[in-house]
């Protein structure tokens, strides 16, 4: 009997390794800041950490979709670049709508252009994604020529700093964006798609899926998201230069692995994203409430990518699925 | 029957045709580049200047033939480029604080062959995907380096640094020399050697490989090794060039050798390809950035340019191929 309960709980546990071992490393973390950082619990703090967290989920949620489908957007953080310097410079020059409308669509663009290398050109995603980061890139680079520009009008800024309801806009924003996302890959025929592909593309073929188009959405979506997060923080920060999305590459990948994507495909969620971004934000705040220098920044999103995928590979049993 | 019949009929030129279908997108690439430069420029077709093409693409080349092997394997390396910043920084804050060279080189090669067994074990023992993995030590790597010198590069190495871009042997640049003896090396690792055909067997059929009784792992492990102290020996090459060490000097070089890797015909499935197209692919790249700079082109637009050709050429390659 009791060696009975025994196999039980594993099984759960193995079966519910995901949310079993986030809720306990969000808990860890909370216990060891509060105790370690007086600042940590004021409610101004953790405000702070969920607009974090809200805009790294903004960053991370077309890459998931992306994830899904065993692929890799690694030009999110180009896009969102691009996107920011084109809508940077009309809102500047005063033609707020069209800024808006301009960002929106250079991410539209850009996406579909991952979309048809990746979908209809056949080469491998890291390969078409890092020859868009290159070209989002440099296009965003020519256009600054090295300007910084700032000054956003207060109406624009409302989506990065305003209160609605008592809610900052941003969280409010994510919180919408969750939803959505999340009906699109749970309640429609499109997001079983997705995870067809993502699982086994050959049977999604063969069972009449038309992966090529199914493709080719994912990552024009994921342009429009990426250029999306890009108002956001433009609002957010009231500033931007040609080298706002560098640095967003490593984080964006760090959520979607937090968040138990799997990069075989086919396994993973966007509300796991979500606690992914809630986890990055907290360890990011707490390097920053103890003054860890932001050199060691890279390192920790790195051990932290390995250590989910890692914790994931063995907690779960995914090892002897795929080896 | 009919293929020989077909073979005896005309040898000479069906083998050929058969060839320049075969031949990697790189070798198009490069002669047409070669050509319109030519005709373009007067600079372009000078012994200095395609001396100088060499030795940029020297640093390129090694970690492109690290790159070749671990792709070979169905692998992927993408901390090579940190891995090379953080071995060129340790080297050289070891030369600074009066260590013997030969200790730098030891400590390097050692950083090197550490990720690499690092990265190797994650992958072959573990079975995770190489990308994640290699993306996860492209940050611990990076940060290393940063944090080792503070985000400050580092400057005033010693005169005999130089040698190791500067230098001479049989009237040949080191640099040069470098790659060729690396080639040679690899060459007869890849083709001669069990490790080598355990490699593309591993690419091939890594399962029926571990079947058949091989210790897979093993050389799996020792491709990421090999990849490690190639780029360990590309960083002396490089801070010998810049004369200094920057922490983030290799960052997007790995990106430059997978992307020569490619343009030079290795495929990402199936252990399909060879170290020649690489070379040839990170030739192409080192013509199209001397090209740009020649006929004038900005900085600023050449990252896009670059990107659009090497897109262009990967795509034709993949639709030639299917």
């Amino acid at each position: 009997m009791h060696s009975i309960n025994k196999t039980h709980l594993l099984k759960y546990s193995k079966e519910n390794f995901f949310i079993l071992s986030r809720i306990l490393s969000i808990l860890i973390l909370i216990i060891f800041l509060s105790i370690v950082s007086p600042q940590f619990l004021g409610w101004n703090n953790i405000l702070n950490i969920f607009r974090q967290a809200s805009i790294q989920f903004l960053i991370s949620a077309g890459l998931t979709l992306v994830i899904i489908t065993a692929g890799i957007d690694l030009a999110v953080g180009a896009i969102l670049g691009l996107a920011a310097c084109l809508s940077a410079s009309l809102i500047v020059s005063g033609h707020l709508g069209l800024g808006i409308v301009a960002g929106l669509i250079s991410g539209l663009f850009a996406g579909a252009l991952n979309g048809l290398l990746v979908a209809f050109g056949r080469i491998t995603p890291f390969i078409a994604t890092y020859g868009v980061l290159w070209i989002a890139g440099g296009i965003g680079y020519v256009f600054m020529k090295g300007e910084v520009l700032h000054s956003f009008p207060p109406g624009f800024r409302f989506i990065g700093t305003g209160i609605l309801f008592g809610i900052p806009v941003t969280i409010l924003i994510a919180g919408i964006i969750l939803v959505i996302l999340h009906l699109l890959l749970h309640k429609t025929v499109f997001g079983r798609y997705i995870y067809a592909i993502g699982g086994n593309p050959i049977a999604a073929r063969l069972s009449g899926i038309s992966v090529k188009s199914k493709l080719f959405y994912v990552y024009t979506l994921s342009g429009l998201l990426s250029s999306f997060a890009a108002l956001v923080i433009m609002a957010r920060v009231n500033s931007v230069d040609s080298s706002i999305g560098e640095e967003l590459l490593l984080p964006a990948i760090a959520a979607v692995c937090l968040g138990g994507a799997s990069l075989f495909g086919g396994v993973g969620g966007i509300a796991g994203t979500a606690i992914g971004a809630l986890i990055l934000a907290l360890v990011i705040n707490g390097m920053n409430l103890l003054g860890v220098p932001s050199f060691w920044q890279s390192g920790v999103m790195g051990a932290i990518i390995l250590g989910a995928v890692l914790a994931d590979q063995y907690g779960s049993g995914r090892s002897l699925i795929k080896s | 029957m009919i293929i020989k019949t077909h073979k005896s009929e005309n040898i000479n030129s069906s083998e050929l045709v058969a060839y320049l279908k075969k031949a990697p997108g790189a070798l198009y690439l490069l002669a047409f580049m070669a050509i319109a430069l030519t005709i373009w420029t007067p600079n372009f077709f000078s012994l200095n200047n395609l001396t100088n093409v060499a030795l940029q693409v020297s640093v390129l080349s090694i970690v492109a033939l690290g790159m070749t092997i671990v792709i070979l394997t169905e692998g992927i390396e993408l901390s090579l480029g940190p891995v090379l910043g953080l071995c060129g920084v340790s080297a050289g804050l070891l030369v600074l604080a009066g260590y013997p060279l030969l200790i730098a080189i030891l400590v390097s090669m050692c950083i090197g062959a550490l990720f690499g067994v690092l990265n190797g074990a994650l992958i072959a023992i573990v079975g995770l995907p190489p990308f994640i993995v290699t993306l996860g030590s492209f940050g611990i790597a990076q940060s290393f380096a940063i944090v080792l010198t503070g985000g400050d590069s580092v400057v005033g190495l010693p005169e005999y640094f130089r040698w190791f871009n500067d230098g001479l042997f049989l009237s040949l640049p080191i640099p040069i020399l470098t790659i060729i003896t690396i080639f040679f090396i690899t060459w007869i690792l890849l083709y001669r050697t069990k490790f080598g055909r355990y490699i593309f067997a591993i690419g091939g059929n890594r399962l029926a490989l571990k079947l058949a009784g091989a210790n897979v792992n093993f050389y799996h492990i020792g491709a990421y090794i090999f990849a490690g102290l190639l780029t360990a020996i590309a960083a002396f090459i490089m801070t010998a060039r810049n004369n200094s060490a920057h922490p983030t000097i290799g960052v997007g070089l790995e990106f430059d050798a997978i992307a020569a890797v490619i343009l030079g015909g290795t495929s990402f499935e199936k252990g399909v390809g060879g170290i020649a197209g690489t070379i040839v692919g990170a030739l192409a790249i080192g013509v199209l950035r001397n090209g740009l700079n020649l006929i004038g082109v900005g900085t600023e637009w050449q990252v896009a340019i670059i990107g659009v050709v090497i897109l262009t050429a990967v795509g034709i390659d993949s639709l030639r191929k299917n």
